[in-house]
């Protein structure tokens, strides 16, 4: 156990470090960013200029070293856009996207759960294959005509949901809908398969066999076992959910990360969008890192290897 | 399993008419995909009271719908397909050589793996395009370069599984070099799998170029992606619905034989159920 947290977290620190480099290169391959930032009519001194200003003209790994130390206490440079610190840009959205994908993980588990039991408990049926067909149908959703489809209906026809903008807490509704719904296809098999290992063990027969409620047995004995995998999933899904943000902040007009970064990237201001993708991957490896020890902790056959 | 072999064979019936569309659509359909005619912009499709002319109506700079959605067609398969073989070498290579090595080799390629699956995908294939410069062959090698986890993760699993069978211990022992056995003996056995994993990365892939289009930076316009006639259509679609709902209709349909083809395949095949 102790060897494989070991390991893990030296892999965790080891990509880290990689993506580091990757968001750091990332915005070089664009050419030079003192151009960008100069604009085109900027003049050769100006550039000149604006390249010593922000450090542009030293060697690239003395850049990137000075770049990684910063953001080691917290500086992710400034905005050429806003001309604000990264760090303070990010601070004011990050809550709007965490809200946003936390919302959305909520909402993938209240429909992925129990579609998933049911289908498992009547695997087999005509229900099974509805719910089977669900997830089918579900994954071939492109995630950003849903979000247009549910704006016209509830949006507009309906008038139920605001279409745009956080002015309180309905506006996460329709955006956390359509940020769940990616997930869901996922966990929805993977607690229908869990459930179905589960219900066909020695354990639940036991149970069973002790006269135990269907209920019981379905929702205490079965349930607790498929159920961790799937957190662990749903761990690493929250991450690829705060990278799909970008689409849907950017559709339904949410002041978050997602919709700064898109902002960025269309403006050419790289200090933020390196910070961002630094940022989504950071969480990610941290998510992932969590998962696999809470898996870990609740696999007996993981805890005895090592 | 009759349901199976209907869903399968619908999923095979939807990718052949869209491909067949894609081949010869543009011959059989007269209108001119990037042809503009103001006096007939945002016409209904026929079903919703339009015009013979324009079976699927037209947007709102009114091209007609039925040659972009034909021609659409040829870039979302064009796209998924490349950036599916693209991904294909990428991960296959790399997930072939950790499981067969082990080790130190196989450590390295977990690595990368890991890493890649930590790179926000949309954000840095966004970032990528913009850098670059947005154009077919940009998003076809950006895609690829950035989907080839799942094969990498299949191929290593698989590879694993029978570098100890007896066939390829024969192959070594018959003084097969490591390249023959690798391409001769590995490569085939585990092919099946691959193929199923390679149906969802083309699903996949069209589904993300249209994500990227939908935000101006993936097929540059006029060309008539999917994913930029739903983003050019959106301000109209308060009004006229139907706008997005052809081209979306058409994705999701396409996406969803692809899929339907894939878990056919997969029943079929016997591969594995984490391809």
């Amino acid at each position: 156990m102790r060897r494989f947290v070991i390991r893990r977290v030296i892999l965790a620190a080891l990509v880290c470090l990689t993506v580091l480099v990757i968001s750091f290169s990332l915005t070089r391959v664009a050419g030079d960013p003192a151009m960008a930032v100069a604009g085109p009519q900027a003049t050769a001194e100006d550039i000149a200029l604006i390249r010593k200003n922000y450090g542009l003209d030293r060697p690239l790994p003395e850049q990137f070293l000075s770049w990684v130390g910063a953001a080691l206490q917290g500086d992710l440079g400034s905005s050429y856009l806003y001309r604000a610190p990264v760090a303070d840009l990010i601070r004011v959205r990050l809550p709007v996207t965490l809200t946003l994908g936390l919302v959305g993980i909520i909402f993938a588990v209240l429909i992925a759960l129990p579609l998933g039991i049911l289908a498992a408990v009547k695997e087999g049926t005509l229900l099974d294959r509805l719910v089977m067909l669900l997830a089918l149908l579900g994954q071939a959703m492109p995630s950003f005509w849903l979000a247009l489809l549910l704006i016209i209906e509830f949006g507009l026809r309906l008038q139920w949901l605001p279409i745009a903008g956080l002015d309180d807490w309905t506006g996460y509704i329709l955006p956390g809908l359509v940020l769940a719904f990616s997930a869901v296809p996922a966990l929805m098999r993977l607690t229908r398969s869990g459930m179905v290992d589960a219900l066909r063990s020695d354990y639940i027969r036991t149970a069973r066999a002790g006269g135990l409620s269907r209920a019981s047995i379905v929702l205490k004995h079965a349930l607790r076992n498929a159920a961790m995998p799937v957190v662990a999933i749903a761990a690493v899904q929250l991450g690829f959910m705060l990278g799909g943000s970008i689409v849907i902040e950017s559709i339904f007009n949410l002041p978050g990360v997602g919709y700064l970064a898109w902002e960025s990237i269309s403006k050419n201001d790289f200090p933020v969008v390196q910070a961002v993708v630094l940022l989504l991957a950071l969480i990610y490896v941290v998510l992932t890192l969590a998962a696999d020890m809470l898996n870990a902790v609740l696999d007996p056959r993981l805890r005895a290897a090592g | 399993m009759r349901l199976r072999d209907l869903a399968t064979g619908l999923g095979a019936l939807i990718i052949a008419v869209t491909a067949l569309a894609a081949l010869f659509g543009p011959a059989l359909v007269h209108a001119d995909p990037f042809a503009q005619d103001l006096t007939h912009r945002l016409v209904p499709p026929v079903w919703m009271g339009g015009e013979p002319a324009h079976p699927f109506g037209t947007d709102q700079l009114g091209r007609d719908y039925l040659a972009r959605l034909v021609y659409g067609a040829r870039i979302s398969l064009l796209i998924g397909v490349s950036a599916a073989v693209t991904s294909g070498l990428i991960g296959t290579t790399l997930g072939v050589l950790g499981g067969f090595f082990g080790g130190w080799v196989d450590d390295v390629v977990m690595f990368v793996i890991t890493c890649r699956l930590s790179i926000p995908l949309i954000l840095v294939a966004l970032a990528v395009v913009s850098a670059v410069g947005s154009s077919l062959a940009v998003v076809v090698l950006t895609l690829g370069l950035l989907l080839w986890e799942r094969f990498a993760v299949v191929a290593r699993t698989t590879t694993m599984q029978i570098r100890n069978l007896d066939y390829v211990a024969a192959a070594q022992a018959a003084g097969a070099s490591r390249a023959h056995v690798l391409l001769r003996e590995v490569l085939p056995n585990i092919a099946h799998h691959l193929v199923v994993v390679a149906t969802l990365e083309v699903a996949l892939a069209i589904l993300l170029e249209a994500v990227l289009s939908f935000l101006g930076l993936g097929v540059p316009p006029p060309l008539p992606s999917w994913g930029l006639m739903i983003a050019e259509a959106k301000d109209y679609m308060f009004f006229s619905p139907w706008v997005i709902m052809v081209p979306g209709l058409a994705l999701f349909t396409l996406v969803l034989g692809i899929n339907l083809l894939g878990d056919g395949l997969r029943d079929l095949l016997g591969a594995s159920r984490d391809a």
